[in-house]
């Protein structure tokens, strides 16, 4: 965890958070940092925890002990140490700093592309129409969608909705950008065009945590990959230390052994 | 035969436009406090919940017209005396409010819990997460059953003329009293009452494929 004690201030900082659901413990006391500009990845069985994690970082879930903090500030609750909320306003207005991408898409079918896009433009940002029109023409342009800025999510295919799944979260310009399994509903020959956008999006220099199973695209475009197990961070590195076959963490060599098998 | 029934007409067409007036209070009313109690046992805390959940349940648990006779002899017992077309308005306005709790309820508890969290995730406040989000998808599944909702309220305030109220009802059953003519009458009573409620289903149809998400 060499990267941890860096100098340079942690964009998110997410220290010795712990949650479960009545018995379960699906997070064990994680720790994480990421910083501006940088792309971690975070990999592990599914029920370790990973998708919880992402979902307690924008506060669509809460966490039972622990701080999270963005920009040093806080993300749900008024102080840390203390378990009261923030009010639904402020609640907004902190997940309005967060992006996040759904593995379902979760596109809105009553707005066309452009409409899902310009939502949180207008009534979140306060743009007008047209400049959140523009916004939205520019992010659709960007994910190769230029041509389907007035289409409904129905029309299009999953590929397609995913990146404009991409672009709603990017056009609010958030401080990080969360990618809960983006491309796990999407068929295979879909993949590749989600996981390009995402590519450039890291050369812009855009944070990102990412939950994967995508471990080629893990080990290439991440600074960092986090392997979790059992609700708590297992290991955490650059990928050619976390992938190498040889590593040490027992659970991590079972997840890779296990992974290589199904998929090679 | 025929002149006689002429001749009623313009004491039928004031039963009618009662029965359209008792109608539309109805619905209207039902409609607002049908929605708020419904965003209420949705969102509402526990206790609000609850107590939706009470009213609804008692209140659909009970036939309209033993509610319309309570509202009318039961409630002078505790000193609310209502004239008796507010009585009926209210009581037919409780039977629908709850029908529309139920429908509501429906509506939204069909939307995707996704379409709630994307809405979280790009900073919506509730309010805005409601208007702009669930209620544009939740009125598609809502508009059928209340539309249905709409012409059993105006069949059923024909019921509003055993409080002694000149409906289109009673009106009818008046001049059958004066003529006799029975038959006629009624299948008169029977056209208008279609006429409107057919009216209605084609409105709703044509809402319904307005709102649909997908263009045809």
């Amino acid at each position: 965890m060499s990267d941890a004690t860096n100098a340079s201030p942690a964009l998110l900082d997410v220290h010795d958070v712990s949650k479960a659901f009545g018995a379960v413990e699906v997070l064990r006391s994680v720790s994480l940092q990421v910083k501006r500009g940088e792309v971690v990845t975070v990999i592990g069985p599914s029920g370790s925890g990973k998708t919880t994690l992402l979902r307690c970082v924008n506060f669509l879930e809460s966490y039972d002990s622990g701080s999270i903090r963005i920009d040093g500030k806080e993300v749900g609750y008024r102080e840390a140490g203390t378990r009261r909320r923030r009010s639904e306003r402020d609640l907004a207005a902190m997940r309005a700093e967060t992006g996040m991408v759904f593995q379902s898409f979760n596109l809105f079918p009553h707005l066309t592309a452009a409409g899902n896009i310009m939502l949180g433009l207008t009534k979140v940002r306060g743009k007008s129409q047209t400049e959140a029109r523009q916004i939205a023409e520019h992010w659709l342009g960007r994910v190769g969608l230029a041509h389907k800025a007035d289409s409904l999510p129905a029309e299009l295919s999953g590929g397609q909705q995913q990146r404009v799944g991409i672009a709603r979260a990017v056009a609010m310009e958030p401080k990080i950008l969360l990618l809960d399994e983006i491309t796990s509903a999407l068929d295979p020959e879909l993949v590749g065009e989600v996981l390009a956008v995402v590519r450039s999006l890291a050369e812009d220099g855009m944070t990102m945590l990412m939950v994967t199973h995508e471990m080629a695209f893990a080990r290439d475009a991440s600074s960092r990959i986090v392997f979790m197990a059992d609700g708590g961070v297992s290991a955490v590195g650059p990928p050619k230390e976390i992938l190498a076959a040889e590593t040490s963490n027992e659970r991590l060599r079972t997840f890779l052994a296990r992974f290589r098998a199904s998929h090679f | 035969m025929a002149s006689q029934i002429l001749y009623a007409l313009p004491f039928l067409a004031k039963g009618f436009a009662l029965t359209l007036w008792v109608s539309f209070l109805v619905v209207t009313l039902s409609l607002v406090a049908g929605v708020l109690l419904g965003v209420g046992l949705v969102y509402g805390p526990a206790p609000l919940r609850w107590a939706v959940r009470i009213f609804s349940d008692t209140i659909r648990g009970i036939p309209i017209l033993v509610l319309m006779f309570f509202v009318y002899y039961g409630l002078p017992a505790i000193g609310l005396h209502l004239p008796s077309f507010w009585a009926a308005v209210l009581a037919l306005t409780l039977f629908k409010t709850a029908q529309v709790i139920e429908y509501l309820r429906g509506a939204v508890a069909s939307i995707p819990k996704g379409q709630s969290e994307a809405a979280m995730a790009i900073g919506l406040t509730f309010r805005q997460r409601l208007t702009s989000v669930i209620f544009p998808q939740a009125f598609r599944r809502f508009l059928p059953p209340w539309i249905n909702g709409v012409t059993d309220a105006v069949k059923g305030s024909a019921l509003v003329s055993l409080l002694g109220i000149t409906d289109l009802m009673q009106a009818i059953n008046q001049v059958i009293g004066r003529t006799y003519e029975a038959m006629p009458l009624y299948i008169l009573g029977a056209l208008i009452y279609f006429a409107v409620n057919y009216a209605l289903s084609l409105a709703s149809r044509r809402l319904e494929r307005r709102f649909a998400f997908i263009r045809e």
